[in-house]
């Protein structure tokens, strides 16, 4: 069976693709959360779905690097670690932002160093065994910075950069990095951009793209892939112009 | 504020639409954002699921299962799980649904609060014939539990209830041994209503699905295909996997109109009339024909359409639906899909719920305005006269009068109503 362990897991996205995992095949997935009921809720379903599947959870502090590194050392025992998918996340609205500092502060760490910190924790021990995948979910808000969603943007930033680092100390070895930048999704945490009536991404149909891009080792996914040339024109849109837009 | 309209698409109006995602958060969201009523999947076809400038929350985030005993058949799952998500869960494990109607793509909360039926109503009655167990949240704040044994009243309130009783969070589903996906079918053509209730009588008994398939449009109406099937066990097949046909955008005007409908009945007659051997087929073509076309109701144009089903009693069974086919001919307006269908002997378990012993006839009519409105209170006098009822989930115009004569528990029904939940239906057909 292969062993994959997700960070995150309640988050919708990385609740699609589990459900994929265990439609294809028997998995033994660890599932790593914040929130025991639902952790446990998910195991159930995943269950009922798979029932030949081994799933655990296991609940932790996700900014606490002791506790990453236990997680990652344990896990990596047996030495079957196939997958690690790094899914959490969080998108509180700009302007909240721009008059919390604090809010500030928790949005760069929730979305961009907890998530490093799990990728650099297994990143250590697929290295002793020169095998295993490790897919990071970032966003098209990483790729230039905007008004509408910056301190998001800056945070998923940071993440795109410490994949790309990975992805360059691993290259001609056996650990793959793969790198997805979803588009809007429809998942509780756009919720906001639901009630105003934007147009999102199904979160089955990004969810089935990742996990394509994991088997393949695919290094950076834009899911759906309109979104590689509209982040193309943005990043290369001159500034003079790029200023009149209120993207 | 985002528009939202129903599968009939005959209204676009704006709701405040609130996603329920952990069924932790339901009770708390109810209190926040009552009234409103629950939305689905929004394949209910009039006005049960909407509530314009108003709240909806919407289920299709509650979609685990909770646990399948693949020994006992009992599954538990959250009320916004779609009837495909148990098929495709429970069929490789020799289990399915008892009963689906028409279309594997609404949710189990909605098959509960409408109590839907289908094919095999004959034989194993209504969804709410197959509910163990039912978990209500109201917009008090408060939870209910409630089954055939289980406070009984909330339940017969609940099942058919047409969401105005709380919220439906998760339920427990008895599903029934099949030997595999196939099903062993047969067409009967039927050239008259005297034919078509013949052929209803034999197959009751030993035909577990049956359904027909009525032109409406040819001179004197009536004929028709009778369509049944039965589980088979055979040899594993090879599936075929259907590409869903797209419809990708709203016509300017109703492909379904005078000189296409006339077309197509006679064509599908034609056609299929003279394929009367038995065949083994899938179960989900022949039980959902219409999943294969993604947006079929877009066909109809920007106007929408009107669904219109009507039950009245055995005995008037022949007659009346010669009178509602004389109606239709005479209005010019046909319908692409008239459906006829004998319901079981079965008195449903919801004091709201639709079917009832007798004859069902189910058509759809493109909105012409005024014209098609008029047609559909003709119908509505006939069905009224002989003591019929209209369905709920697919009623959008039907009068308060009509409502209460075909719905007499209705005032055994308030006393569970929750006071904060309200649809655009309550509002017509309860006064709020």
């Amino acid at each position: 069976m292969r062993h994959i362990l997700i960070v995150g897991a309640t988050s919708a996205i990385a609740e699609q693709c589990a459900r994929i995992w265990v439609k294809e095949a028997s998995v033994e997935l660890t599932l790593v959360g914040r929130d025991q009921v639902k952790i446990e809720g998910l195991r159930a379903d995943l269950l009922a779905r798979s029932p030949l599947s081994r799933i655990t959870t296991q609940i932790l502090d996700f900014q606490n690097p002791i506790a990453i590194t236990e997680l990652a050392k344990r896990v990596t025992e047996d030495g079957d670690l196939d997958i690690v998918l790094i899914a959490h996340g969080d998108l509180p609205s700009q302007a909240a932002c721009e008059e919390d500092l604090a809010l500030v502060a928790s949005t760069l760490s929730v979305n961009g160093i907890s998530p490093s910190l799990f990728a650099e924790a297994f990143a250590e021990q697929f290295a002793i065994v020169n095998h295993g995948t490790i897919a990071i979910i970032g966003s098209v808000a990483s790729d230039r910075g905007r008004r509408s969603n910056y301190v998001y943007g800056a945070a998923k930033a940071l993440l795109a950069h410490y994949a790309a680092g990975l992805q360059h100390r691993f290259a001609g070895t056996d650990v793959k990095i793969v790198l997805i930048k979803p588009g809007p999704t429809a998942t509780p945490m756009t919720a906001s951009l639901q009630q105003k009536g934007q147009r999102l991404a199904r979160v089955d149909r990004v969810a089935a793209a990742i996990v394509n891009a994991i088997d393949a080792g695919t290094p950076v996914l834009y899911t759906p892939s309109l979104w590689r040339l509209i982040m193309f024109v943005i990043r290369n849109l001159p500034q003079g112009i790029f200023n009149k837009l209120r993207v | 504020m985002v528009k939202v309209t129903s599968w009939g698409r005959l209204d676009h109006a704006d709701h405040n639409v609130r996603p329920l995602n952990n069924i932790q958060a339901v009770s708390l969201a109810l209190r926040e954002g009552a009234p409103g009523i629950a939305y689905g999947m929004g394949r209910s076809y009039g006005d049960v699921c909407l509530n314009p400038g108003g709240t909806l929350w919407t289920t299709t985030g509650l979609d685990h299962f909770i646990k399948f005993d693949d020994k006992s058949g009992s599954l538990i799952c959250e009320a916004g799980v779609l009837l495909r998500d148990i098929q495709q869960l429970a069929v490789p494990r020799g289990w399915s649904l008892p009963v689906t109607p028409g279309t594997q793509l609404i949710t189990v909360g909605g098959a509960i609060a409408n109590d839907v039926h289908g094919k095999s109503h004959h034989v194993n009655g209504t969804f709410g014939d197959h509910v163990r167990s039912l978990t209500l949240i109201r917009t008090d704040g408060s939870q209910i539990v409630c089954g055939p044994d289980l406070r009984a009243d909330w339940f017969a309130a609940t099942v058919g209830g047409i969401g105005l009783t709380g919220l439906i969070t998760q339920a427990e589903i008895q599903l029934r041994r099949i030997p595999g996906p196939w099903i062993e079918t047969q067409t009967v053509p039927f050239s008259n209503l005297d034919e078509f209730f013949a052929i209803s009588n034999e197959s009751d008994s030993h035909w577990e699905n049956s359904v027909s398939w009525l032109d409406c449009v040819s001179s004197g109406g009536g004929r028709g295909l009778f369509m049944r099937g039965n589980p088979v066990a055979v040899e594993a097949k090879k599936i075929r996997h259907r590409i869903a046909l797209p419809i990708p955008l709203v016509p300017p005007f109703s492909l379904v109109n005078k000189l296409s409908l006339r077309a197509f009945n006679s064509a599908y007659f034609q056609i299929n009339r003279r394929r009367t051997e038995k065949a083994v087929t899938h179960y989900e073509p022949f039980l959902y024909p219409l999943d294969n076309v993604q947006d079929w109701n877009r066909m109809y144009g920007p106007r929408g359409f009107f669904q219109y089903q009507s039950v009245v009693p055995r005995e008037n069974g022949r007659d009346v639906t010669a009178a509602m086919l004389h109606e239709i001919a005479g209005s010019g307006q046909g319908s692409f899909l008239a459906v006829l269908k004998t319901f079981g002997e079965r008195i449903p378990v919801g004091m709201l719920s639709f079917p009832r012993p007798g004859v069902t006839f189910a058509l759809d009519f493109p909105n012409r305005g005024m014209e098609t409105l008029h047609l559909l209170d003709r119908l509505d006098a006939i069905v009224g006269e002989a003591g019929g009822r209209i369905y709920l989930a697919k009623d959008a115009r039907m009068s308060r009068e009509l409502f209460e004569t075909g719905y007499p528990r209705i005032h055994e029904f308030l006393d569970y109503r929750d006071p904060g939940m309200s649809s655009a239906m309550s509002r017509r057909l309860l006064g709020n």
